[in-house]
């Protein structure tokens, strides 16, 4: 029999998935804007001279200038020392609350997708239950019994979150477990385990990868929304919606203050979300599809 | 080419471009000539580029394809010389499809009145009340019930058959002068089938369209067609009538094609055609068959063969009829083999899907019956047991709960004469490995994400504790037992061909050392020639490990060819058991007889016979008989009311019928008039 060579398809590796990705306009601009913004994060304390967080009485307001490239706030501090610091610990707390969430919620997914039966049913329902929940609402809630801060709001962020990728993983899953190979894995006594892990994770993950950025994204604007209703970072740590909230009553006054960290939020937000889109687009995720509930 | 041909095609080269622009050939060098009223068929292999010709033949290019050379014409017309206006008028006027799987091709939306007004207002001018009559008229052509019953229904109220009959009546509407039919019958019964081919046949006789058949089945194009064309690898490789070229095919790739179909008299697994179609598009030099072909020559490899006259037609060939090498059979033992242990045992084994749950108790919904009723199972080790059945008979259903992947209702399992748990997570892995299975569609039963390494290592992973080295060892020895390059190893299932994949899904169930195989419909997705190389794998395996096999499948020829025992099933219930001999001649139950009847071989002269009607069966009956509604022979009430008790013909043959077994015998042996093949002149119901 002679070898014939054939398109690898999807089961492929995955070297070319940049180059994939960078097919795309929206793409290549979320790509840059999601590095550039980690590259900030990372070589903040190498950009800026001024103090983040001392308070400065001589230099209360001021306008940009070469000296304060983006003004002063209320308390005299630097604005573009505060908002290239400000994304470093929103980063750090989604990246892991992200983790969490594609962790806990893909693998219950998984599990009920492999599972099936009563047990799907019921869980089923919980998750929808959940996802009735304004999100806002919980955090509040659970902010209030867990206490603020910055690290505690990990976990229920991880948790609110992962809720929805449940959904996500176990759609997937089920797509999957229809097939033979999974039907296959099943006949031959393997464990619910081995099949997650062997025969389901690898088809889903690309889903997942995708679904996290998503996810990601979301939990920055669910992060700075805490901020800026105090329950999340605490002054006088440099932190985008803390910095919208402390500053917002002078927005006629200073706008410089308040425009900034809210540039910065955003662009970081879009382009998350145009990297997930040409992520899924790369890797053939179509997340416009129905979700089966 | 005769001035008087209705479509002529001259020369016909077309194909797509590759990255370089460099043509890539679908379709290489056609020159074909169809005249008004002649029926044609195209047969071939998948990739063999027959729909492509087909749909030229109507001027329809796929996307990114284009002509290299030659041209179509439509009564002395270039079709691809006209303007894409006149193209889309001629199709549908005057040349009609009906596709693969007309089903799809329905709006599921419309009524079947208003689909087919649909396409009369299209394309004739007749007015609201002409077209009334015309509706009713070509209804009655296709021999659907009368309007008023049909033509209120939509698409998924009718039958497989019916949908069918429905497609064609569109077609027929338009009053086209030639039929393109893309399978017309693939994916349907073979009960159906046999309608529908009659229907087609008569069809061609009486309204004199010229018909165009596309094929991968030569029994279907036997009864179609009239002139055949071969096709391989884009090329006509042989073209003349069909009860030449089926008789005494000249060009060695048709005889081998033919060689390789597994037929009910003949007890043997066919001839295998090794090795694979060059792929579409692929340069070539020499003829494209030679690497395949047993009687090629160093001139074959070197350059083009011409196009040579046969006794029949032309065929594309150096030694068109010459060298006749008898191909080599597989013959089985005779006798049945029914001394190894007992590998598989069930008993009264009934399933029954949606036992309603809480909600349907509370409204006091009467059960639904079993799918699967009281079904006995015995294998014996390097015994096969066929279960044959059209679809709904149950086979898949007896298969899963076997395998502990669906619960059945009632019935113990036995594997190796110990009993087991009903579902697969409740046995021991000790008591799995003995019992494997190979599926229907090798593509969804390989995880495409794994390698054949990682897919063939976790059986090994699972039941034996081996070392890396016996591991490496074993696998070997796997991909030679399935005649496949150790190379192989590392690919994944999406850079093999389909008989390649359904090789490592067999070597994934021999890796377990199974006792018993379960197999199910393994070679119905595979085409004909690769077909016979997997029948020959598995019975070569089986020779050599003393396997049991379960073989499932809804072509009796196939399960002839490797069953020993044949367990025949309707809507879930036994209607024969026996050895396969017994099992395939008289005296038959009525639907194996109806079974027998809808047949088809690649021989012009026989007729498939029409004993049933083809109508939609709803839920399995609770009462009396399974078969009460279509049986040629229902004697009574007695078939409604009571269930028929197997009746013993001999050694471990059994018939579940009223009828006594001295009529039954009479009713169904070969001297009655509803016997099976010969120049039947049947008739529609």
């Amino acid at each position: 029999m002679v070898a014939r060579p054939r398109s690898s398809g999807t089961g492929g590796p995955r070297s070319h998935l940049l180059h994939r990705i960078m097919a795309r306009p929206s793409g290549v601009i979320g790509l840059a804007l999601t590095l550039f913004h980690v590259a900030l994060a990372l070589l903040a304390p190498l950009l800026s001279v001024h103090d983040v967080s001392l308070p400065n009485a001589d230099t209360i307001n001021l306008a940009p200038s070469w000296e304060h490239l983006m003004g002063t706030d209320s308390l005299g501090r630097d604005v573009f020392a505060r908002v290239v610091h400000g994304g470093q610990l929103a980063l750090m707390v989604t990246a892991c609350a992200a983790a969490i969430a594609i962790t806990w919620g893909g693998s219950v997914g998984m599990l009920l997708g492999v599972v099936g039966g009563r047990t799907d049913e019921i869980a089923m329902r919980f998750v929808d239950a959940m996802l009735s929940i304004p999100s806002l609402a919980f955090f509040l809630l659970m902010a209030s019994v867990v206490g603020g801060g910055a690290w505690t709001i990990v976990p229920v962020l991880g948790f609110f979150y992962g809720v929805a990728v449940i959904r996500i993983s176990r759609a997937a899953t089920l797509q999957v477990a229809a097939q033979d190979f999974v039907m296959a894995a099943k006949a031959r006594g393997e464990r619910t385990g081995t099949i997650m892990r062997r025969e389901v994770l690898p088809n889903v993950s690309s889903i997942l990868l995708v679904e996290g950025a998503m996810q990601w994204s979301w939990m920055l604007l669910a992060f700075s929304s805490l901020s800026f209703l105090g329950y999340g970072a605490t002054p006088p740590t440099p932190d985008w919606g803390l910095m919208i909230a402390s500053e917002r009553g002078l927005l006629a006054v200073a706008p410089w203050s308040v425009l900034w960290p809210c540039a910065a939020l955003s662009t970081l937000i879009i382009g998350i979300n145009l990297l997930a889109d040409a992520l899924g687009k790369a890797l053939g995720v179509d997340r416009t599809r129905e979700v089966p509930g | 080419m005769s001035t008087g041909s209705l479509i002529a095609i001259d020369g016909l080269s077309l194909g797509y471009r590759g990255p370089a622009g460099d043509p890539r050939l679908i379709l290489r060098d056609i020159t074909l000539s169809l005249s008004p009223g002649e029926t044609v068929g195209l047969v071939g292999e998948s990739g063999s580029g027959k729909s492509t010709l087909a749909l030229a033949m109507m001027g329809y290019l796929g996307p990114g394809l284009e002509i290299f050379s030659g041209r179509v014409l439509f009564e002395q017309e270039d079709i691809f010389a006209l303007s894409e206006e006149a193209r889309r008028k001629l199709r549908g006027k005057r040349i009609a499809l009906i596709p693969q799987s007309a089903g799809q091709s329905l709006t599921p939306t419309l009524r079947v009145r208003d689909q087919i007004d649909e396409a009369l207002r299209l394309h004739t001018p007749l007015n609201t009340a002409e077209r009334r009559d015309r509706l009713d008229a070509l209804l009655h052509q296709v021999r659907l019930p009368p309007a008023v019953e049909i033509a209120d229904r939509y698409p998924h109220q009718l039958s497989g058959g019916q949908q069918q009959r429905v497609a064609i009546a569109m077609a027929l509407g338009s009053g086209a002068k030639a039929l393109i039919l893309d399978e017309p019958t693939t994916g349907l019964d073979v009960t159906t089938q046999a309608h529908i081919l009659t229907l087609l046949r008569r069809l061609a006789q009486d309204a004199g369209v010229t018909m165009i058949t596309v094929s991968h089945d030569l029994g279907v194009i036997a009864q179609l067609a009239e002139q055949i064309a071969v096709m391989y690898a884009g090329e006509v490789v042989e073209w003349g009538s069909a009860a030449g070229v089926l008789s005494a095919p000249a060009h060695p790739y048709p005889r081998a094609l033919l060689a390789s179909i597994p037929r009910l008299d003949a007890q043997e697994v066919p001839a295998a055609l090794e090795g694979v179609p060059p792929l579409v598009g692929d340069p070539r030099q020499g003829c494209a068959f030679a690497p395949r072909c047993s009687i090629a020559k160093d001139a074959c490899h070197a350059s083009a063969p011409p196009i040579q006259p046969t006794d029949h037609g032309t065929a594309r060939c150096f030694f068109p009829a010459g060298m006749d090498v008898a191909p080599e059979r597989l013959q089985r033992p005779q006798s049945p083999r029914r001394t190894g242990v007992l590998v598989l045992e069930a008993r009264d084994l009934s399933v029954r899907y949606g036992t309603g749950g809480l909600f349907a108790r509370l409204l006091r919904r009467e059960p639904r019956p079993d799918a699967v009723a009281q079904v006995e199972v015995q294998v014996r080790g390097g015994e096969t047991l066929g279960l044959v059945g059209e679809s709904g008979s149950g086979k898949s259903t007896i298969l899963r709960a076997l395998a502990g992947l669906t619960v059945p209702r009632t019935g113990q399992v036995a594997i190796v004469g110990q009993p087991v748990a009903a579902s697969v997570s409740d046995r021991a892995i000790k008591t799995i490995q003995p019992l494997q299975m190979i599926f229907q569609n090798a593509d969804s039963a390989l995880n495409p994400r794994q390698t054949v390494r990682e897919i063939l290592d976790a059986p090994l992973r699972l039941y034996f504790d081996l070392s890396p080295d016996e591991t490496v060892r074993r696998l070997a020895d796997l991909m030679a037992a399935v005649r496949l390059p150790s190379a192989y190893l590392d690919r994944f299932p999406s850079q093999l061909s389909g008989g390649e994949k359904q090789r490592i899904g067999i070597a994934r169930a021999f890796a377990a050392e199974p006792r018993v195989v379960l197999c199910d419909e393994v070679t119905s997705a595979l085409d004909v020639s690769v077909q016979a190389a997997v029948l020959r794998l598995i019975a070569r395996l089986q020779e050599s490990h003393g396997t049991g096999y379960v073989f499932v499948s809804h072509d009796l020829a196939v399960v002839q060819a490797v069953a020993d025992r044949i367990a025949v099933l309707y809507q879930g219930r036994l209607c024969e058991v026996g050895p396969a001999a017994a099992v395939f001649a008289p005296p038959y139950h009525p639907y194996t007889q109806v079974l027998m009847g809808a047949i088809l071989t690649p021989d012009p002269s026989t007729r498939p016979a029409l004993l049933t009607d083809d109508v939609i069966e709803g839920a399995p009956l609770s009462v009396g008989c399974p078969f009460q509604n279509r049986c040629p022979h229902k004697i009574g009430s007695i078939c409604q009311t009571e269930t028929p008790p197997a009746r013993r013909f001999g050694e471990e043959h059994s018939i579940a019928c009223h009828i006594d077994p001295a009529t039954l015998c009479d009713l169904t042996s070969p001297d009655t008039p509803a016997q099976r093949g010969g120049p039947a002149t049947t008739d529609l119901p």
